[in-house]
């Protein structure tokens, strides 16, 4: 009977759509990424003239030669690969025991605290106000503000502390107090060796923020030396600033060589997060997880 | 000293009495709620040393500017600083007036709620479409390589993402412009015509978005009870009806939880995306709350008004989310605290 109702033809024509909606999606999401890998191979002229589709024509590197020689992207690429290490670090390092303390229900202050940090997720000071104090802090232009004033995010503390909660049990704290075993030590040889996948969790949403964001270091960094890769982006991608090291002859090839120089250079910005994205995507599905168990 | 601390930690009434007896008398002259607080971080210092740094990082950053909101009451400047500049008229309420009454108001306004509504209107739904049909692949490892395909672009950054969205729809260079001439159409600069500015805006959102977000929905949907489906088989109900009748209930508290989320911050709109998807030509219909704070208070250094304006914004989105989380309490028992 069972069989019987999936050989109907609405049946059949169910799953036919949902092989077409599924087929749908792919090309959609893939081709853009696709057409943007084939046209930063391809002949500047060739692309400007709408004839490069499905795969790239007249293989050309010249693209990519201008962008090497650019100084400013490879100054970006290392400050944000300095930034992302060091502020992911900073980020665990204030976020994980503070979510842990939050997650213990002996630890008096909690519930005061955790509405405090809460808080904050739905009423700040505002751009202008956190600008003045950064300035008066002397922060402003400094590598420290892309550091410290923004390491915690309240959305990451929660779901440690919902991790915590949830998989530490009570009753392994008390068996280690009874063998005196003391909170901090507990917290270092017990409860992170128990919490591998939710710092993995963490530390790939903090880097890829930090990676990723471009306004912050926009507004509070303005040395050329420390500013970081997305800053440099913005300006060649959307603000249409020309590579200095671009030489060509008339003015509709540069147009055309500016073009494909745009292609490749959202390749090369993208490049470690495309070949490091399949590996971890199921820790960033986890977080999703915890993080929807008590939002 | 060492030997009293163990002790204490075994035995929690014990250990009160071992702390007077090694002479803490002023702890027993503490009203009882201080003195179980000084016991409790005696007992676990390490706990207050690890809440220590967040904090510190959470006071100084996030709530020492709550002190430097006064200027939206004042004529901030630098010489005086934030307590010795000058109180506005009005009572302190010159810079809202101000606000209130530009001409840009009312089209930020609109600006604001419409970005947000059309995001909320489409954004909300196909992630929700997504899941149901994911969840109908019965094959592993095509499921797999198409959830992997399309969360993909929920990683690229807002500055490649609308680096992309220019190229694509440049009338002369981009592949909108050559589809357009393949079909004889003059190509149109969509992304200078305010007509376009909200579509182009939702449409990449949804193309970056729909499948991160479908995650949850996938989730939830994976903790419905086979036996359902048996049961439901049984009686004859096709997959359509499936999706009906057994999913879609099952999914109703995460659905409705989320669309609280987001209708508490409908005056929060991307601003990040949005300001880099600006040009003078859009502006009427691409300035929103948000860039207008940005632009009146750092770029044009009108410190005092920005704050102000950024401080209205705040206070509508607060009122909304309480107001909302109040209403869902009462209709569906559902609510964030």
């Amino acid at each position: 009977m069972v069989k019987s109702v999936q050989n109907t033809i609405g049946e059949r024509l169910f799953s036919l759509f949902i092989g077409c909606y599924v087929v749908f999606c792919f090309i959609v999401v893939a081709y853009p990424i696709y057409f943007i890998f084939i046209a930063s191979f391809s002949d500047p002229t060739a692309v400007a003239a709408g004839t490069v589709w499905f795969y790239p024509k007249g293989a050309n590197l010249e693209g990519y030669r201008t962008i090497l020689a650019y100084e400013r992207i490879w100054i970006g690429y290392r400050n944000t690969i300095f930034y992302t290490v060091f502020g992911t670090l900073i980020s665990l390092v204030v976020t994980l025991p503070a979510g842990y303390a939050l997650s213990r229900k002996d630890f008096m202050p909690r519930r005061l605290l955790i509405f405090l940090f809460t808080f904050t997720m739905f009423f700040s000071g505002g751009l202008i106000p956190t600008y003045i104090l950064i300035s008066k802090l002397n922060l402003y232009n400094k590598i420290w503000v892309m550091l410290i004033p923004f390491c915690l995010n309240v959305y990451n503390l929660i779901i440690v502390r919902s991790f915590f909660e949830s998989s530490i049990p009570v009753e392994l704290q008390e068996a280690a107090t009874i063998d005196g075993c003391g909170d901090g030590r507990f917290f270092f040889s017990v409860v992170l060796p128990l919490s591998k996948a939710i710092i993995a969790v963490i530390a790939l949403y903090y880097a890829v923020a930090t990676w990723n964001n471009y306004f912050r270091p926009m507004i509070y960094i303005k040395n050329n030396a420390i500013q970081v890769l997305q800053v440099f982006l913005r300006d060649i991608l959307i603000q249409n600033q020309m590579l200095e090291t671009m030489s060509a002859d008339s003015l509709n090839t540069v147009q055309n060589l500016a073009d494909v120089i745009k292609y490749g250079i959202i390749i090369i910005s993208a490049l470690p997060m495309i070949m490091v994205y399949p590996f971890v995507q199921r820790f960033f599905v986890k977080g999703v997880m915890i993080g929807a168990v008590k939002g | 000293m060492k030997t009293a601390h163990k002790t204490r930690e075994n035995h929690p009434t014990l250990g009160s009495h071992s702390a007077q007896a090694i002479g803490l008398s002023t702890l027993t002259a503490l009203p009882k709620t201080r003195r179980s607080l000084l016991d409790n971080i005696r007992r676990h210092w390490p706990l207050y040393l690890f809440v220590l740094p967040a904090v510190l990082v959470s006071f100084t950053f996030d709530y020492l500017p709550l002190y430097g909101l006064q200027i939206a009451f004042k004529n901030y400047n630098f010489a005086d600083g934030i307590v010795g500049s000058p109180w506005t008229s009005r009572n302190g309420f010159q810079h809202f007036y101000r606000f209130i009454h530009s001409m840009d108001f009312w089209p930020l306004i609109r600006n604001t709620l419409g970005i947000s509504a059309y995001t909320l209107a489409l954004g909300f739904p196909f992630p929700i479409f997504m899941a149901l049909i994911f969840n109908q692949i019965k094959r592993q490892r095509m499921k797999k390589m198409i959830q992997t395909v399309t969360y993909m672009p929920h990683f690229i950054s807002l500055v490649v993402l609308v680096g992309m969205v220019l190229l694509f729809l440049s009338p002369s260079s981009g592949m909108y412009g050559h589809i357009a001439r393949l079909f004889g159409k003059d190509p149109h600069n969509l992304m200078g015509d305010p007509k376009w500015f909200s579509t182009i805006y939702v449409i990449s959102h949804l193309w970056q978005n729909t499948g991160w977000n479908s995650i949850i929905y996938l989730a939830a949907l994976s903790g419905v009870d086979t036996c359902l489906y048996e049961a439901a088989k049984i009686d004859g109900a096709s997959r359509l009806r499936l999706i009906w009748h057994v999913d879609l209930p099952h999914l109703r508290p995460t659905v409705i939880m989320l669309l609280i989320l987001s209708s508490g911050r409908l005056m929060q709109v991307g601003y990040e995306k949005i300001y880099l998807m600006q040009n003078l030509l859009n502006m009427p219909t691409s300035e929103v709350i948000s860039t207008y704070v940005y632009t009146t208070g750092i770029l044009n250094r009108n410190f005092g008004y920005s704050t102000a304006i950024g401080l209205f914004n705040t206070v509508i989105n607060f009122i909304l989310l309480v107001t909302v989380n109040k209403i869902s309490k009462r209709v569906s028992q559902n609510s964030l605290w």
